[in-house]
């Protein structure tokens, strides 16, 4: 059985295979949807979509915490970066910057609440908080569009220095996606293999040892929370800069549920690259089942269902079990009797 | 010179009255037991000495400072730590991690989110250092899930002791250990109590009164008496309970 708080062979060296693998088929993605006779969006949601479904993982299974209302912190990304562009300049970093700080507010305010919380509880409060910021996106048409949402967003040009690069073109934007993308899952992989990271799976495989080992663990779950919340943040600002545009669809329950749908459909409980696997799986079965039939949801649902039966442990895991499978058997362990 | 002192505990649950009056000095370097028969409130007594219930009323004083109603975090790192008597361990990862995070340099090292834990030489001979002391060094790499029961329970102790406390309490560590484990374990308290103040809770009698300098007997949520080994036995309350014959 593979486990999340294995201990990676290289320690936290990002030089690995599955990484240097990931960072190829960034790269190679344009290419590919375009071979496959697919648009170029497709490979910018899922670099999105990565970045956000990593960035909960850290929380969901790195820390243990079943938060279902993520979808609002992408949310507050997304308007926070559109409501920059609108009302204080047209500015890359500076909505980015805008989307981060925001989404980090809101997630280190819920996260007051959130952090006493454990089990069912914490899951049934992040939904409470996760709906009230759907609602408020609604209902507060004069600042949010309500539910037409936020128009216009527009796609800054990229300056670093004196140069400018438009972001206008999705082949470009996907280019700086996907390097976003992959600073955030190399800085997740130093994370998670960090002593910080491995603070936080101390806390998620026993959280009374934690405390008695002297770890403030309510500090310790207010931090995961908070700075999981700030990657949906950034996956929410790239998300309005690609569709122009911010809907309060972003932080309905739906999307919240999606995306633990990813984690646990890839594996994410037992494997870092899980939730990159359950992102591809998702967007490829949408493409690809989508374009047979429109009950793809129904197959996809029901792929789910069948997943979570025989294989809890998600795509990681089965690709885990079938590498053992080649591997030579180790030799009988010596079972221990006692009289 | 007293390290820990514990006056007039308290601690109900409701209307239920768990411990009425618990006074109990521990001298600095000694072995302090504590018996009584089940239901007496010992495992109760020590949640309220290492925080993890505050007490009703009364005080706990630690190295001349009040502790009593602090979060288990700040007891734990003033120098107190505990073993658990259902055993309490991080069981997804290696051996060798359960000391690791319980380090003080480890702790230190937890703010740097981009540092390495397993990389650094000096955390982990350090951390095989107590591993060492309770005989588990050559297990250190294995999985914790693997390890037999009786190693389990010498874990348990190490993650107390990585801790560099002051005080260890070590609640029932013989429960559950077969004849030679518990010699073992023995064996084991011996040679730490040279560096340790250790108070522990034990209902195998032989094992408490070979060991402890000092015993309090609990028993209707209070002390009701309290001695050296040799005096618990010509003790008339001792000599009328059961307790004596088990000895």
């Amino acid at each position: 059985m593979i486990n999340l708080s294995d201990i990676p062979p290289k320690g936290g060296s990002p030089f690995i295979l599955p990484m240097a693998a990931f960072l190829v088929l960034l790269v190679a993605a344009p290419f590919l949807v375009a071979r496959f006779g697919l648009y170029h969006y497709l490979a910018i949601e899922i670099a999105i979509w990565i970045i956000f479904a990593m960035g909960f993982n850290l929380l969901f299974g790195y820390t243990g915490l079943h938060s279902f209302g993520h979808g609002a912190y992408l949310g507050i990304g997304a308007y926070a970066f559109g409501l920059f562009q609108h009302n204080v300049s047209i500015s890359l970093w500076g909505g980015l910057g805008a989307a981060l700080l925001a989404a980090m507010v809101a997630g280190g305010f819920v996260a007051l609440f959130l952090s006493h919380r454990r089990g069912i509880y914490f899951a049934l409060l992040s939904i409470a908080f996760g709906q009230i910021f759907w609602f408020s996106s609604i209902k507060l048409h004069r600042i949010t569009g309500g539910e037409d949402g936020l128009l216009g967003i527009p796609r800054p040009p990229l300056q670093i220095g004196d140069a400018t690069l438009a972001l206008a073109d999705n082949r470009i934007f996907y280019g700086f996606v996907a390097a976003l993308a992959a600073l955030v899952v190399i800085g997740l992989w130093r994370v998670v293999n960090s002593p910080f990271g491995r603070v936080l799976q101390a806390i998620r495989q026993n959280e009374m040892r934690a405390r008695f080992v002297g770890y403030d663990v309510w500090r310790w779950k207010w931090l995961a929370f908070t700075i999981s919340a700030t990657f949906a943040g950034l996956a929410g600002a790239l998300l309005a800069m690609a569709q122009n545009s911010a809907y309060p669809d972003v932080m309905s329950l739906h999307q919240s549920g999606l995306v633990v749908m990813m984690v646990l459909v890839g594996g994410g409980l037992v494997n870092f690259w899980g939730p990159i696997l359950g992102v591809l799986l998702y967007f490829l079965a949408r493409e690809v089942l989508g374009g047979l039939t429109e009950t793809w949801l129904l197959w996809y649902g029901l792929m789910f269902v069948v997943m979570v039966m025989v294989r809890p442990e998600g795509l990681a895991g089965l690709i885990g079990t079938a590498r053992r499978r080649e591997a030579p058997v180790p030799p009988a362990r010596i079972v221990e009797t006692t009289p | 010179m007293t390290l820990f002192q514990a006056t007039g505990l308290q601690k109900r649950f409701g209307a239920r009255v768990v411990l009425e009056n618990i006074t109990l000095g521990i001298e600095e370097g000694t072995v302090h037991g504590i018996m009584g028969p089940n239901g007496a409130g010992k495992t109760t007594c020590f949640h309220l000495l290492t925080g993890h219930h505050a007490p009703d009323a009364g005080s706990i004083v630690f190295a001349g400072r009040n502790i009593a109603g602090l979060p288990p975090h700040r007891i734990a790192r003033l120098g107190i730590a505990r073993s658990f008597q259902i055993m309490n361990l991080f069981d997804d990862t290696v051996v060798i991690e359960n000391v690791l995070l319980a380090l003080p340099a480890f702790k230190a090292q937890t703010g740097r989110i981009f540092g390495n834990g397993f990389a650094d030489r000096t955390l982990i001979d350090a951390a095989l250092a107590v591993l060492d002391m309770v005989g588990l060094a050559d297990s250190a790499w294995s999985k914790t899930k693997s390890l037999s029961y009786g190693n389990r329970r010498a874990l348990e102790i190490a993650v107390a002791l990585a801790a560099e406390p002051r005080i260890v309490f070590l609640d029932e560590p013989t429960s559950g250990l077969g004849v030679e484990a518990t010699r073992a374990l023995a064996a084991l308290i011996r040679r730490l109590r040279t560096r340790y103040t250790i108070c522990l809770i034990e209902h195998d009698m032989r094992f408490l009164f070979g060991l402890a300098d000092r015993i309090s007997v609990i028993h209707w949520g209070q002390v009701i008496t309290e001695g050296t080994p040799a005096e618990l036995m010509a003790n008339k309350w001792v000599a009328r309970s059961s307790l004596r014959e088990a000895v």
